[in-house]
């Protein structure tokens, strides 16, 4: 039932002992605010790490060639080493279930040019599986395909900055580029979330260039994506059995380190999740230890405030108040203050990050924010907390002799 | 309207136990000003106390107009406060952050009466002991005299059937106190049980009737012939 009366009572009271209604919101208000900015700072800090790993797929595997450093079954060191066609098969059929998405990669700097704007661009020729590899977001038109391959088409993906800096006036697509002589057409502009680097690369079949630069079947690098559901040690041990197999087909020592590389991003990723999930324990110790100061603080102020009203209640049970009437206006006296309280420290909280946010980019903070429904926990702990903390002592207060509280001067 | 037989009543100090009422039997009729004096440490308050239900008596009967008062729970204590008994305190009890209109409301307000009616009522009361004009004042705002007078206006409020006063004048000067007085005759004259303790002598001739205890029991229990407190002021 809603009681107005009692209301008005409770409202009465809070605002005519406003010293006493601020200094207990205060408390409260400092644990949620400081709460929500230590939070915010601390997801900033995780989003910073999640995001130097947005750029490429998190479970990759990138396979690059070198010089042969040591001697083995009967080959000289410095022997180079030279992936092909058939060696991207090899891979591809071996670890067939094993792979998700695999291409290879052929670098090329080509100069530029559309209508007198010219420019030098990094060039990857790839497979079409590398637009997942690599997260590339098609804005306009499409990815190479595997009708490019079969055709040696000339086509181009290019970047939305290289659109930008050869387009000023057109659209790009449709439009013939010229590629280091070479015209060829373009197919669609990407975005990459990897920066500007990214946005400034043309991507073509990987049959095309090995056919127009040196006609052979010569990859510099090949790259593929593990299945999902492999777990971390499978992940691991899929790297240690590609980079095996290939060292023996290539007759490279088990020992030599430059002549097959093989970057597992599982290993990274690793080290990504050991940091972030310690770093989710400090967050929720940090947590933890401002909702215990705040619990404590509260705890502190009830008792006190009951001790204050001492008399007052007195005086009330001398008028006729029953003790549950006593307990109810200290109760929800007092949640209310926290409530309010709360919902103001978060209010602050939010604003100071939403301020801060930005300039924090500098000390590896992104994005700092806290999930409202997190605050809302805080804030309602807070207030059962308070409850709890002033329920014992009100009951106490409320079963004195009223003659006892009266005396209490 | 009021009758007590064989009340005890003892306090823990430390280990020993002190014992203040050592049997009292008192009856009081209705209509009466009963002055209840006595040396400190008598037992005078205490016995107000427990007439009054801020306190328990250890033993004995009680019986406050007609219903005993025995083993009460709290809620059924508040109640019967509520219902029989107007409360006056020596340092008036008025609660600081409410103005006198609201002081005196309060009682009505644990009656469950509604807002305005209260407020109403409140008002009347305030009139009747001659501070409508300061009805929103704070207590801070009121000199003794005027705040004795509030609280016997909040006494007043619920229109209780024994008015119980704690040494109502010990806080006044002499001249407040007899103004004070004279209003308390004044609701005597008309129909008010009143109970009173004090340990002035020209207070108690103002009553009708002085009872008079000296360590826990009755020394002394006799009619007066009121001496009238307007002659004073």
């Amino acid at each position: 039932m809603f009681d107005l009366d009692l209301w008005r009572e409770i409202f009465q009271s809070i605002n005519k002992n406003r010293t006493r209604s601020l200094l207990s919101g205060f408390t409260v208000a400092f644990a949620i605010l400081l709460f929500t900015i230590l939070f915010g700072i601390a997801n900033g800090l995780k989003n910073t790490f999640k995001q130097a790993f947005v750029d490429d797929a998190d479970n990759a595997i990138f396979i690059r060639t070198g010089r042969t450093t040591k001697a083995s079954k009967g080959l000289q060191a410095g022997r180079r080493i030279q992936f092909k066609n058939e060696d991207f098969n090899y891979v591809k059929d071996e670890f067939e279930n094993d792979i998700e998405y695999i291409t290879a990669r052929l670098y090329r700097n080509v100069n530029a040019s559309y209508q007198g704007e010219q420019n030098t661009y990094d060039l990857r020729a790839v497979h079409p599986d590398h637009q997942y590899l690599e997260k590339t977001i098609i804005q306009e038109g499409r990815y190479i395909n595997f009708n490019d391959l079969q055709n040696h088409s000339k086509v181009v993906v290019i970047g939305r900055l290289v659109e930008a800096d050869l387009f000023s006036k057109t659209t790009a697509i449709g439009k013939y580029i010229n590629l280091s002589g070479i015209p060829y057409k373009v197919i669609g502009v990407f975005a990459d979330d990897g920066g500007d680097d990214e946005e400034r690369r043309l991507y073509i079949p990987i049959t095309t260039a090995q056919y127009l630069y040196g006609n052979n079947d010569y990859i510099d690098e090949i790259n593929l994506t593990y299945n999902q559901d492999l777990n971390f040690d499978q992940a691991i041990a899929l790297g240690n059995s590609i980079t095996t197999k290939l060292k023996n087909r290539f007759g490279v020592s088990v020992s030599d380190q430059r002549a097959i590389r093989v970057w597992n991003t599982a290993e990274g990723t690793k080290q990504i999740d050991v940091m972030t999930s310690s770093l989710t324990v400090i967050i929720l110790v940090i947590g933890l230890g401002t909702l215990i100061a705040g619990i404590v603080g509260i705890s502190n102020i009830m008792i006190f405030i009951v001790k204050e009203r001492t008399k007052e209640i007195g005086i009330r049970k001398a008028l006729g108040a029953s003790p549950r009437s006593i307990v109810s206006i200290i109760l929800i006296e007092s949640m209310i203050i926290t409530a309010i309280a709360g919902y103001v420290g978060l209010l602050i909280g939010v604003v100071v990050i939403e301020i801060a946010g930005p300039s924090l980019e500098d000390y590896f903070i992104t994005n700092p924010g806290v999930d409202n429904s997190l605050v809302f926990g805080a804030t309602l702990t807070l207030i059962i907390a308070g409850a709890i903390a002033g329920y014992l002592p009100a009951k106490k207060a409320s079963q004195i002799k009223p003659i006892i509280a009266l005396r209490n001067d | 309207m009021l009758k007590i037989s064989q009340l005890h009543k003892s306090y823990k100090i430390g280990d020993s136990s002190l014992h203040v009422l050592k049997g009292i039997d008192l009856a009081v009729e209705e209509g009466e000003m009963v002055a209840i004096m006595g040396s400190s440490g008598s037992g005078k308050s205490t016995l107000l106390n427990i007439i009054g239900m801020l306190d328990e008596a250890d033993s004995g009967e009680y019986i406050l107009d007609g219903l005993p008062i025995k083993n009460l729970t709290e809620k059924k204590a508040a109640v019967y406060r509520n219902k029989f008994l107007g409360f006056i305190f020596q340092s008036f009890n008025l609660i600081n952050y409410k103005n006198a209109l609201e002081n005196v409301a309060l009682p009505l307000y644990y009656q469950g009466m509604k807002r305005k009616e209260r407020q109403e009522l409140a008002l009347f009361h305030l009139e009747k002991v001659g501070l409508s004009d300061w009805a929103h004042h704070l207590p801070k705002e009121l000199s003794g005299g005027q705040k004795q007078r509030v609280a016997i206006a909040r006494a007043l409020a619920a229109n209780p059937k024994l008015l119980l006063a704690d040494e109502p004048t010990g806080a006044l000067d002499t001249k407040t106190s007899h103004e004070i007085m004279a209003f308390i005759q004044h609701l005597n004259d008309e129909g008010k049980t009143i109970l009173m303790v004090t340990h002035e002598e020209d207070i108690a001739n103002m009553c009708k009737r002085i009872v008079r205890l000296r360590d826990g029991v009755i020394m002394e229990d006799k009619k007066v012939i009121q001496e009238r407190a307007e002659q004073y002021v």
